[in-house]
């Protein structure tokens, strides 16, 4: 016999689904614009640029599926929280999707320039960023308040590295004033590092409502626009 | 409160705060109907009822020896599930509680007619044939009529008894809106069936589960994140 309601929690499954395949998709669009970045490789860049229609094909997707959900089910309590938090996601994922094309827009502009030092520190910070956010949509769809917590404390780490770069960079231009021109792109793509950082933040802190049903910042100082 | 030897409500405590809608939701059976038929002593009627506790109007027991039923139930009144006009005329059944208290002056009980109707959102509909027989009117109508009646004897609080399960979807928005608006003046204890009802009108919700008060809160809270799973189940639709 079915459950009462089981094609409607089925719908809620596929949400689950769908916003981890859409996690996937742009975790996936940044580790090439990253490579991309480390290895002059225009057409990786290129690759990753005309990817965002899809990204953003998935976004209206899902929200349109909520959209579907709340007029059709009348969603209440925990059903309601979900839908509401999947509508907010989408949304900061999506705009990690914008930040992974700004990061191919770069490398397209520094093609040709061989960088004044090796890309250490940037990858890193990426790799660390897709980490979260793979445990950031793996704590929704788990309803794990634990990986909620470590994705926060990860955010700190993040924001050092970004101070630390910012530093870093900034002695280099007043010492090299030559290398400005790829210096400020490349300081700009740790800044975009940074602010993904904050969209998973708030990706963590909606997982956060949608357990406990209480609204709050979990990283006051690191929220996104 | 109980039907011979079953129990049909245990323990119930609840304030219910002046000029706001409450609603009580719960599977059929809960005692939620039971439990708003003590609040003007329905229950009398019902043979092997009986009452346990106190249930307070202005800090007065209305169980108490002293009460007069008759009084209570003009200060408490009743809206039913279906709508029972008396199959008189319109104007007869609302004055029809004014004339029973008292009242026989006409110009008097036309003011009161139509300012009963008014509130009840019917007298545009009605006023030009107010001596044409209550049944004739639609569903709808007839249930605004029914609020009027109840609204003619001067209430402080109307109980509602699942007063839109009759009716269709329009007729129903409209009760909801009129009971928003009678808001200002009264207090309205709502039974409902239809959750989604309770979260439209009210401001406090009360979930009642095989005749307990399982909770009782603002009703933003009881739908969007309520503190017992058997609510949550419950609003939710999984349950069972």
């Amino acid at each position: 016999m079915r459950r009462i309601r089981q094609s409607f929690d089925e719908q809620l499954a596929q949400l689950d689904q769908d916003l981890l395949k859409m996690g996937a998709f742009v975790a996936e669009m940044l580790a090439n614009a990253m490579q991309a970045l480390v290895e002059h490789d225009v057409s990786l860049a290129r690759e990753v640029i005309a990817a965002d229609d899809v990204a953003d094909e998935m976004d209206l997707g899902i929200e349109q599926q909520c959209m579907r959900l709340l007029a059709l089910q009348q969603p209440m309590a925990q059903d309601l929280r979900t839908i509401g938090t999947v509508m907010k996601v989408i949304a900061d994922v999506e705009r990690i999707g914008d930040y992974s094309v700004d990061i191919a827009r770069t490398a397209i502009t520094l093609a040709e320039t061989e960088y004044f030092k090796p890309l250490v520190d940037i990858p890193k910070m990426a790799d660390m960023v897709r980490e979260m956010l793979s445990e950031a949509l793996q704590a929704l769809v788990n309803r794990d308040l634990d990986l909620v917590s470590q994705v926060v404390a990860e955010d700190d780490a993040i924001d050092k590295m970004w101070y630390g770069l910012l530093d870093e960079i900034q002695e280099i231009m007043q010492q090299r004033p030559e290398v400005i021109t790829q210096a400020v792109p490349l300081l700009l793509v740790a800044r975009y590092l940074e602010r993904i950082a904050d969209h998973i933040v708030n990706v963590a802190e909606r997982v956060s409502y949608m357990e406990t049903g209480r609204l709050e910042t979990l990283a006051p100082s690191h929220r996104a626009d | 409160m109980f039907y011979g030897d079953f129990q049909a409500i245990k323990e119930v405590t609840i304030a219910v705060p002046a000029r706001r809608i409450t609603a009580l939701i719960g599977p059929s059976g809960c005692g939620k109907s039971s439990f708003l038929r003590c609040l003007n002593r329905m229950n009398d009627v019902i043979e092997g009822a009986r009452v346990e506790g106190d249930v307070l109007l202005d800090g007065r027991n209305i169980y108490d020896s002293r009460t007069d039923v008759v009084e209570l139930r003009k200060r408490v009144g009743m809206v039913f599930q279906r709508p029972n006009p008396f199959p008189v005329s319109i104007y007869a059944n609302v004055a029809y509680g004014p004339r029973l208290h008292g009242i026989p002056d006409r110009s008097r009980l036309d003011a009161i007619v139509e300012k009963s109707l008014r509130a009840a959102a019917l007298w545009d509909e009605v006023k030009d044939k107010l001596r044409q027989t209550a049944t004739e009117l639609s569903g709808g109508q007839q249930q605004r009529l029914c609020i009027a009646r109840v609204l003619a004897v001067e209430p402080e609080v109307v109980l509602m008894d699942e007063p839109c399960s009759a009716l269709d979807p329009t007729a129903t928005f409209r009760i909801e809106e009129l009971m928003t608006e009678l808001m200002a003046d009264y207090t309205i204890i709502i039974v409902t069936h239809n959750m989604y009802q309770a979260s439209r009108v009210s401001q406090f919700t009360g979930f009642f589960l095989l005749g307990e008060l399982i909770e009782y809160d603002h009703t933003p809270k009881i739908f969007e994140n309520p503190q017992d799973q058997r609510t949550d189940d419950y609003v939710r639709g999984r349950f069972g």
